[in-house]
C-alpha cells in the first residue's frame, strides 16, 4: 500500500465518523494553537524590547560605578565601588575622539509639589548630551542649559504625565515648582514618547546634573551614558574609558562599561528561555490530546474489527494493519496542526491589526515544535491501539 | 499426483480448547487440489470445514503437519511471507459479503489492489472492467447499502477475482443469498471455474454442494469422502469414516 492510498484510506474512514474525527480534530487543534498563543505572548515581549533597544540607536555605551567581577567570593553587587563616579570623571571623557556624546545622570527620588499638588517621582539629573543620547524632545520650551555640568542652575524640564497632575489645565511653563528642599522654574515639556526602558520619561522631572548633586547632596553619578561616533570604535573606546578612569581612581579602573548588544542579548536569552517554558506547559495540552487519540483509536478498532480480518484476508500483513491505524492519526492530526495553526496565526493577525499595542508575534521555533510534538504525540498514542488492530485474528473477526 | 497439485496437505492437525474439553477441528488431514479442480466441502456445524478453508487461505496456522501452495512449504513462512501469499494465490468470498460500508463498488474491488501497492489508475480501470463483466457496470460509484444482496455478493466475487488468483475460497457464498440471486452468483462462480480457477466451496447447502465435480465431506475434523480420491485410496480415511 502506498503512501497516497494509505492516506486516502484514513481520510475515508475518518470521514465516516465525522463527529468523533471533529473532536480528536478539535482537542489537537486546541493544544497546537495553545503552544502558538502562549509563546506568540513570550516572543512579543522580546520583540517589543528589541525595538526599544533600537530606538537607542546602536552606539551607545553604559559605563556603571563599580566593577563586577569574579572572584573567590560571593559575587560582588552592583555598584558597591570604593570610589563613586563623578561629573569631572564623565567631563573627563569628553576628551576621547571616537565619543561624541557624554551624558552623566544622577538619579533619585523626590517629591514635587505646586502648591497643594504633590508627587513623589523619579528626578534624573543630567545634562543636553542626554538628549541627543536617548532620542528625547520638548515639545514646548528649551533643553537643559548648556552649562548643566557647572552650574546648578533651578531649572527644571517635565514629563507630560507629571505636568498634567501637577499644573492641571493651566500651563506649567515658566511656573515654579518646588522639588525636595527646592525651589525650580519649568524651562521645557518633553515630548511624549512613552517608555523607554521601563522608564517612564512620562513621570519625571529633569535637572541639570549640577543641581541634581546639590539636591541630592551628593557627587555620585548613577552611570554616564556614551554615544559613539561610529559602532566600530566600540573596542578602542573601552580601552581609553578604563585608562582615563585609572588614572583618575588611584590606577584602578573600578567601572563596568555595558554595550547595548550585551543587554540586548541578556534579555533576549532569559525571554526565550521563559517563553520556551510557557510552550512546554502548553504542550500539556498536546498530551491532553493524545490520549484522546489513544482512546478513539482503541474503539475504532473494535469498531473496525470485521474490516480489519477481511484486510488480512485479502492479503494484508499485521505490519499494514498497524500503518494503516497509525497513518490515520496522523492523518487527523495534520488536519487538527493546520486547523490549530490557522486558528492562531489567524486570531494573532486579528489582535495585531486591531490592538497594535498588544506586542504578540507567534515565534517560528514554536510552531515547529508544536507541529512536530503534536506529531509525536499522535505517534505514540496510536501506537498500543494499532498493536491491537494489528493483532486481530482474522477467523474470529470475520466470523461475527 | 502430488507434483500438479497447487494445494498439498498432509498429516495437518489442529486443536481448539473450548472449555476444558479439547476439540480436534482437524484430524490427520490429507488433501491435494489440482488446478482447476471445483471442489465442494460439506458437512455439519462444527466439523471442521471452516478451519480447514482457513488453513488453505492461510488464515490459521495448524498445530502440526505439511502445507504446500503453490510448491511452497507454508509451515515456516513469517506473517508477512504467509500474507504475501495470500494475496498472490488466493482469493476469499464470504456469506456475509464483508464489503466495507464506506467504499464504492469499485473502491472495495480495487482493495485488494491498493494492499498490493497497484497504482490508482490502472487498478481503477482492472476493477470497473471486472465489476462490468459481473453486470455491474452501472453500480460502480454505488455504496454497499445501495445494493440487492446478489449485487454485493457479485461485488464479493469481483474483489476475490480482481488479484487473479489460483484458488477461490467460498464459505457459504449463497447463504445469506434468495433463490434466484444464489443461483445467478453460483453461475458466476462456476464460470471463472471453467476459465481455469480453481474453486472450493464450503456449503450447508446439498443442491450447490452436489454442482461440484469432486465433493469433500467433514465430519469430527475428518474428511469421510473424497469423490475426488482413486480407488486404491489408503485405509486410514475409511476406517476413520466408519467409526464416525
Amino acid at each position: 500500500m502506498n503512501l497516497a492510498d494509505h492516506w486516502l484510506f484514513s481520510y475515508q474512514a475518518l470521514a465516516r465518523h465525522r463527529l468523533r474525527s471533529t473532536m480528536v480534530l478539535l482537542a489537537i487543534g486546541m493544544g497546537v494553537s495553545s503552544v502558538l498563543l502562549l509563546t506568540s505572548i513570550g516572543e512579543g515581549a522580546r520583540l517589543y524590547i528589541e525595538q526599544e533597544f533600537s530606538a537607542l540607536g546602536s552606539k551607545m555605551l553604559i559605563v556603571l560605578p563599580g566593577k563586577k567581577e569574579t572572584t573567590g567570593s560571593a559575587p560582588p553587587l552592583y555598584g558597591t565601588s570604593p570610589r563613586d563616579l563623578t561629573i569631572e570623571d564623565a567631563q573627563a571623557l569628553k576628551k576621547i575622539p571616537s565619543i561624541s556624546h557624554v551624558a552623566p545622570i544622577i538619579a533619585g527620588t523626590a517629591s514635587v509639589s505646586n502648591q497643594s499638588l504633590s508627587r513623589d517621582i523619579i528626578i534624573l539629573g543630567t545634562n543636553r548630551d542626554m538628549f541627543t543620547v536617548r532620542n528625547l524632545t520638548v515639545k514646548q520650551g528649551r533643553m537643559l542649559p548648556e552649562n548643566s555640568e557647572t552650574r546648578a542652575t533651578p531649572v527644571c524640564i517635565l514629563g507630560a504625565k507629571l505636568a498634567k497632575e501637577l499644573f492641571k489645565k493651566s500651563s506649567p511653563m515658566g511656573q515654579w515648582l518646588r522639588i525636595g528642599e527646592y525651589k525650580y522654574r519649568v524651562i521645557g515639556l518633553l515630548k511624549a514618547r512613552g517608555e523607554s526602558l521601563g522608564l517612564d520619561l512620562q513621570d519625571m522631572a529633569i535637572i541639570p546634573v549640577r543641581s541634581a548633586q546639590v539636591l541630592f547632596d551628593s557627587p555620585a553619578l548613577f552611570r554616564i551614558l556614551l554615544q559613539l561616533k561610529q559602532t566600530d570604535f566600540e573596542i578602542n573606546t573601552r580601552v581609553n574609558i578604563n585608562k582615563i578612569i585609572a588614572q583618575r581612581h588611584d590606577g584602578e579602573a573600578d567601572i563596568t562599561i555595558i554595550s547595548q548588544d550585551a543587554m540586548l542579548s541578556a534579555f533576549n536569552k532569559i525571554i526565550v528561555a521563559v517563553t520556551a517554558s510557557i510552550g512546554a506547559i502548553a504542550a500539556i495540552s498536546l498530551i491532553v490530546a493524545g490520549i484522546l487519540i489513544m482512546n478513539v483509536s482503541y474503539i475504532s478498532v473494535s469498531q473496525r474489527r470485521e474490516e480489519i480480518g477481511l484486510l488480512k484476508s485479502l492479503g494484508a500483513s499485521a505490519r499494514e494493519v498497524r500503518q494503516i491505524f497509525i497513518i490515520s492519526s496522523l492523518v487527523i492530526t495534520s488536519f487538527g496542526s493546520l486547523a490549530g495553526l490557522i486558528l492562531s496565526y489567524s486570531l494573532v493577525f486579528i489582535i495585531q491589526t486591531n490592538f497594535p499595542k498588544i506586542p504578540l508575534a507567534i515565534p517560528w521555533w514554536s510552531t515547529i515544535a508544536a507541529i512536530f510534538m503534536s506529531f509525536i504525540v499522535a505517534l505514540l498514542f496510536s501506537w498500543l491501539p494499532a498493536n491491537k488492530a494489528a493483532a486481530v485474528d482474522p477467523i474470529l473477526a470475520l466470523r461475527g | 499426483m502430488t507434483d500438479n497439485a497447487i494445494i498439498n496437505i498432509s498429516h495437518m492437525n489442529k486443536t481448539y480448547q473450548v472449555g476444558e474439553q479439547p476439540l480436534h477441528a482437524l484430524q490427520n488431514i490429507k488433501l491435494n487440489i489440482k488446478q482447476g479442480e471445483y471442489l465442494s466441502l460439506m458437512g455439519p456445524s462444527g466439523s471442521g470445514k471452516s478451519t480447514l478453508l482457513n488453513m488453505i487461505g492461510l488464515l490459521d496456522r495448524p498445530d502440526s503437519g505439511q502445507y504446500q501452495l503453490q510448491g511452497e512449504n507454508t509451515e515456516l513462512l513469517t506473517e508477512e511471507q504467509r500474507a504475501l501469499l495470500r494475496r498472490k494465490y488466493i482469493g476469499f468470498v464470504f456469506q456475509s459479503f464483508h464489503l466495507i460500508p464506506r467504499l464504492t463498488a469499485l473502491e472495495n474491488v480495487e482493495l485488494p489492489l491498493m494492499l498490493a501497492g497497484v497504482k490508482a489508475k490502472s487498478r481503477q480501470e482492472r476493477a470497473s472492467k471486472l465489476l462490468s463483466e459481473l453486470g455491474l457496470g452501472n453500480h460502480l460509484r454505488q455504496l454497499p447499502k445501495q445494493l440487492s444482496g446478489g449485487q454485493l455478493q457479485r461485488v464479493g466475487i469481483a474483489r476475490a477475482l480482481i488479484t487473479e488468483p489460483t484458488i477461490l475460497l467460498a464459505d457459504e457464498p449463497t447463504g445469506n443469498l434468495d433463490q434466484s440471486s444464489g443461483q445467478e452468483v453460483t453461475d458466476i462462480l462456476e464460470r471463472y471455474n471453467r476459465n481455469g480457477i480453481t474453486l472450493l466451496v464450503v456449503t450447508h447447502d446439498i443442491a450447490l454442494g452436489n454442482r461440484a465435480q469432486r465433493q469433500l465431506n467433514m465430519v469430527d475434523g475428518v474428511i469421510v469422502s473424497d469423490t475426488g480420491l482413486p480407488i486404491n485410496t489408503t485405509k486410514p480415511y475409511q476406517q476413520l469414516g466408519s467409526s464416525s
